[in-house]
């Protein structure tokens, strides 16, 4: 119990400290709505592409935004120390990084529903499973959060986890089916693209959304769970190795 | 040794950072209620002591024994039990002192009003009622000292390691941080306090050690470091302008006094036998030196640790000077 209440302070804190402030809330309906106009303009087909556009929206929001406030709170607060205060608290790693981690995958999870949102009262937007694209937002802007995570153990400074994030995100839109499908990617990409999770995330919501996967829903929940185990345990070997030093 | 009776019981530590050795094969022991001071210069190995000793440092060998519990391969197993002060103040600058007492609270299971609770009295004990709901960036050192120390205390642990307290705040902080860790240790708390302040360990600690370079060169009671210098007799000469030959022309007349040189125109003169002034004072001025002022003085901790380590005193100050510490 006492280490629950250790946990669920350490959400709260982070979510009044960097989820709720004005700046990431204005981020959170700006950013999708970017995107979304460039998309548009991009496709050139309307308001009819909508819903084809959709999972790629939500993939992106989701990614830019667990990334980029975990690699920055977390490097911020390494930086002034006061991330020591967590690691001097009487609880597990394994249960540390649920509690740090769990602010920004919920921020991501509202960063994915912005979209869908706007697109629903412009478009006629019909999902196969409601629970099941939940579930699918959930475990990509739990990857995207351990990712971001990974990125913060790995470098000292701000502006380096910021840096560090865009080398990874951008060819990671690029690569994961976003802009052009998978399968008409040049043969020698693929396997890029196959060990991206974002690729298993965008192919499941476009099923649910259009019905256009071209993987069965069930193995991209499969990949994306095991996703978030191996960067998970990687978080924890890393903290472990570089911040207990 | 009645291991019974010790809250922190180190053998053999050693951490190197690549090819510098931080800390060197130490050992040593801390009693339960007792108030150990850790003491040395800059870049000592304190830090990294206390980093190992609470979990945020691995050390390369050694055993570490914190409140009875074997904290060598498991740093969490003992952490419930202990409470950290570190050198800088790194609470949330986001939120207020208020707040900030009650997440570092919240962090070892305190239920709400317990923690509210706390945080009140320790706000109000710490004088800093008016201040608290005032984010803590916008505190003055002095203060932020005071919060970290309180979020430290909180949760009222049995071992409290407090890493150069004073350093850096004024001297009327300074003062008031000191008589906090006074009543901290009348209530029974151990402390395991690092600082570079002779004075400072001098007049709060039970026992101290001095660690330089990693390594501890002497570890016992305050009492008994100055029984090193009983029988002893000692000079202070304070003198206008410098001669360079003014070392080799003492040591060379006066083969029977040792003497140690400070760079602010004083200079310390020890020996067995009582010390005759007369002779010192008509030395130095044949060699065109004013004596401004020679008094006898009591020896203090500053002596045994000059004559322990061999580092002048003047290290040590020169540590206070840059970080704009309080005396």
């Amino acid at each position: 119990m006492k280490k629950w209440i250790a946990a669920w302070n350490i959400l709260l804190k982070d979510v009044r400290t960097y989820y709720l402030k004005p700046p990431n809330i204005s981020w959170g309906i700006i950013f999708p709505l970017a995107w979304t106009g460039m998309f548009l303009i991009r496709s050139g087909s309307g308001l009819d592409s909508i819903p084809a556009l959709l999972p790629g929206l939500m993939a992106i929001s989701i990614l830019f935004g667990t990334t980029s406030m975990m690699a920055v709170t977390v490097t911020f607060e390494k930086k002034n120390s006061s991330f020591d205060r967590l690691l001097l608290a009487p609880i597990s790693f394994d249960l540390l990084m649920l509690a740090k981690t769990s602010g920004a995958i919920f921020f991501g999870m509202i960063n994915a529903v912005i979209p869908v949102l706007l697109a629903s009262f412009i478009s006629d937007i019909r999902v196969a499973s409601w629970p099941l694209l939940i579930l699918a937002v959930f475990l990509i802007a739990t990857v995207s959060t351990f990712l971001g995570l990974l990125i913060a153990i790995a470098v000292r400074e701000v502006f380096e986890a910021q840096t560090l994030s865009n080398f990874f995100r951008f060819p990671m839109i690029f690569l994961c089916g976003l802009f052009l499908p998978v399968s008409k990617l040049p043969i020698f990409i693929r396997p890029l693209s196959y060990i991206l999770p974002l690729t298993y995330g965008v192919d499941t919501m476009r099923g649910l959304i259009t019905g256009g996967n071209f993987m069965p829903i069930t193995l991209s929940f499969a990949v994306l769970t095991a996703f978030c185990i191996i960067i998970f345990g990687l978080n924890k070997h890393f903290i472990k190795k570089r911040w207990i030093t | 040794m009645d291991k019974d009776n010790m809250d922190i019981i180190v053998s053999n530590l050693s951490k190197s950072f690549q090819a510098v050795k931080a800390v060197d094969d130490i050992s040593f022991e801390v009693k339960t209620g007792e108030l150990f001071g850790f003491l040395g210069p800059n870049g000592a190995g304190k830090t990294t002591t206390i980093r190992m000793i609470t979990g945020l440092s691995k050390p390369d060998s050694g055993t570490i024994i914190t409140a009875g519990i074997d904290c060598s391969h498991n740093p969490k197993a003992a952490q419930h039990l202990i409470g950290v002060v570190p050198d800088e103040s790194n609470l949330y600058p986001e939120l207020t002192g208020f707040q900030n007492l009650c997440f570092c609270a919240s962090l070892y299971g305190m239920g709400k009003a317990e923690r509210e609770q706390e945080a009140r009295k320790l706000l109000q004990a710490f004088d800093l009622s008016k201040a608290a709901d005032r984010k803590f960036g916008g505190y003055s050192k002095g203060m932020k000292r005071k919060l970290t120390i309180a979020a430290g205390i909180i949760h009222k642990p049995r071992v409290l390691f407090l890493d150069e307290p004073t350093t850096g705040i004024d001297v009327a902080s300074a003062r008031a941080l000191r008589i906090m860790i006074k009543d901290l240790h009348k209530q029974g708390t151990t402390i395991f306090l690092t600082t570079h302040y002779i004075e400072e360990a001098e007049r709060l600690c039970d026992r101290i050690a001095f660690i330089v370079s990693g390594k501890i060169v002497a570890t016992d009671t305050v009492q008994n470091l100055l029984k090193h210098h009983e029988g002893k007799h000692f000079l202070q000469v304070t003198h206008q302008g410098r001669n360079a030959d003014i070392a080799e022309r003492l040591s060379a007349s006066f083969a029977h006094l040792s003497f140690s040189f400070s760079k602010d125109n004083t200079f310390r003169v020890e020996s067995s036998e009582p010390i005759n002034i007369t002779p010192l004072i008509m030395c130095l001025e044949e060699l065109g030196i004013d004596v401004s002022e020679a008094k006898r003085i009591t020896p203090s901790l500053e002596d045994v640790f000059v004559r322990i380590t061999g580092l002048e005193a003047d290290a040590m100050r020169k540590d206070k000077e840059k970080q704009g510490g309080a005396k």
